[in-house]
């Protein structure tokens, strides 16, 4: 029997959801309209105001909201609420100049961190857990985030954020933690770090663990279920929309993360036409926030690529579910015109048995004409004394991203351990072409 | 009748095998024979050693990628035609040569031959039927 957070809202039948999505949209309408001069200019240039949103699929006529819509607003411009309601402001990491800045009131908080007890429970989590929160606490909503939600659930958190690996080995082992949070790839370098240092993950008491802030994969899922014997479950978040607890995937279906659609309404569309797209086809994430206060956002482009589904699920809850993350719309690297997301990369390295995701893709212009490499790690599972089998593997990789993704690369082999890790988000990509 | 060789993982970068020959030396660990097969981007160091598992965990340390196999020791005349002698057998009984190198013996009459065979149970046997001497895995790490 699966257990809820809040029964009533999270199996609410589709027709009230759909019923109080209408009304919390109707609502946020026209509180953007009246509070946002971005919003409100918006509107009127294709001269449309709050009373016209009828139904739900009169959101599709509302204009996108984009990252550099959040940029150009920076920091204060998207407020809805005045800042002397504004009890918590955040920012994300801003890779290419000034960061996004989000503002929070008293509700917005209390919010998240239901939303975020929500998405513990949904992941398997409870009342008397030891929640080990090694996401990074600070600007980013990632350890906060997740912290507030484990406080809400009554669950006993540990705020060791980020870093420090010999550090949260020894938490995790003397402080009997049973779920972690981080991201996967620092799980997955937890995981080498334990075994460096003699620890073994069969002998913790760790149970769950809730992966997200950046794309992974089923086969990443299986790696780190074996690696840190638990059960790896997928959460989905961005400090735009909130922060952790935007969608989660569930104990029991392990099969799409449910978006919290009492508060979010998703979208999916055509990233280069902004046709929104049907059930099940793949297309960037647009969501909308219905109860928030602080910085209300109306058709968030998210860059996130996905799809959706309605399906009911086993573990009973009625929102819907999207799909694991194939990777970020802006990630896109075109290489000699060709369309490349570095998670496909991804999916094809760790379909090669062996391969750990430990890769770095260098792409570079050499007279005129892009050139890709791909870094691979050599470690024992691949390794042979034999050159031809590793020549073999370098040539088979090749060919597999030639016959799938239609471009051609030249992978080098690597000594274990020289691609750099990141104790944050992995660093996938380095791009040397001077455009 | 087999020997242990470890075999490395190295960047064709400088530095490298400099890095590998002192941590064995720190480690206390004598080589008895080595060879190194390279490509552009990469190259693998085999290596004969005293202390084989001690070798391992001190390369393993310092993050290399190391593997053991088992390889095979022949003693061959140091006169010409030596080599040529084990060859034709392996040819005539179909056995696969992966990779080989030789040493001299010091202050012996003969040179060590290190194979690595496809089919390793199968060229001990041929060799051994045709009089070669091959040697224990003991006696080379001792020499």
């Amino acid at each position: 029997m699966p257990s809820y957070f809040n029964n009533e809202f999270e199996t609410l039948p589709r027709a009230a959801l759909e019923a109080l999505q209408l009304k919390r949209l109707k609502d946020v309408v026209e509180r953007v309209y009246h509070n946002v001069l971005f919003y409100r200019h918006s509107f009127d240039s294709i001269k449309l105001t709050p009373d016209s949103i009828k139904s739900l699929t009169d959101l599709q006529q509302l204009p996108f909201t984009t990252k550099q819509d959040m940029r150009d607003s920076y920091p204060y411009a998207l407020f809805a609420a005045p800042l002397e309601e504004i009890v918590r402001i955040h920012a994300s990491s801003g890779t290419t100049g000034k960061p996004t800045v989000v503002g929070y009131t008293r509700k917005d908080i209390e919010n998240w961190a239901d939303l975020m007890a929500r998405t513990l429970v949904t992941a398997g989590a409870h009342k008397g857990d030891i929640i080990h929160n090694a996401y990074g606490y600070g600007l980013f909503t990632g350890g906060l985030g997740v912290h507030n939600g484990a406080e809400r659930l009554g669950a006993s958190v540990i705020p060791i954020s980020g870093g420090n690996t010999a550090r949260q080995l020894m938490i995790m082992q003397d402080f009997g933690s049973t779920v972690l949070t981080c991201t996967p790839s620092y799980s997955l370098f937890m995981a080498e770090e334990a075994r460096a240092e003699g620890v073994d993950f069969k002998k913790l008491k760790l149970r769950v663990g809730i992966f997200g802030a950046e794309p992974w994969s089923e086969s990443m899922r299986a790696e780190i279920e074996e690696k840190l014997n638990l059960t790896a479950l997928d959460i989905y978040g961005l400090s735009e929309i909130m922060g952790p607890g935007v969608a989660q995937e569930c104990f029991e279906g392990k099969c799409g993360l449910h978006i919290w659609e009492d508060h979010f309404i998703p979208e999916i569309i055509n990233p280069l036409t902004g046709e929104n797209l049907p059930e099940g086809e793949k297309g960037e994430l647009v969501i909308t926030t219905i109860t928030k206060e602080g910085i209300p956002l109306i058709r968030y482009r998210t860059r996130d690529i996905t799809s959706i589904t309605y399906e009911p699920c086993i573990c009973g809850r009625t929102h819907a579910r999207i799909s694991r993350l194939s990777g970020r719309s802006d990630d896109m690297l075109i290489i000699r015109g060709v369309n490349v997301f570095p998670s496909q990369i991804e999916s094809i390295l760790v379909r090669i048995e062996g391969v750990e995701p430990h890769y770095l893709l260098v792409v570079d212009r050499k007279e005129n004409l892009d050139t890709l490499e791909i870094r691979v790690e050599v470690d024992e599972r691949i390794f042979s004394d034999e050159i031809k089998v590793l020549q073999e593997l370098s040539r088979r990789i090749e060919k597999e991203i030639k016959d799938i993704l239609g471009v051609t690369c030249s992978v080098k082999l690597v000594e274990p351990k020289t691609i750099q890790r990141s104790e944050g988000k992995a660093k996938r990509v380095i791009d040397n072409r001077k455009l | 009748m087999k020997v242990e060789q470890i075999s490395i993982f190295i960047e064709n970068k400088s530095g490298r095998l400099a890095e590998v020959t002192t941590i064995l030396g720190f480690a206390g660990v004598n080589i008895r024979a080595l060879a190194l097969a390279d490509t552009t981007d990469f190259g693998i160091l085999r290596l004969i050693v005293n202390d084989c598992d001690k070798a391992i965990n001190a390369l393993k340390d310092k993050g290399f990628t190391v593997s053991k196999t088992e390889v095979v020791a022949v003693e061959v005349p140091d006169q010409p035609g030596g080599l040529a002698s084990i060859l034709h057998v392996l040819d005539k009984d179909s056995i696969n040569v992966e990779y080989m190198y030789a040493f001299v013996e010091r202050c012996g009459a003969n040179a060590v031959i290190i194979f690595r065979f496809d089919e390793t149970e199968k060229a001990i046997k041929s060799l051994l039927s045709k009089g070669f001497n091959i040697l224990e895995g003991e006696r080379l790490y001792g020499m």
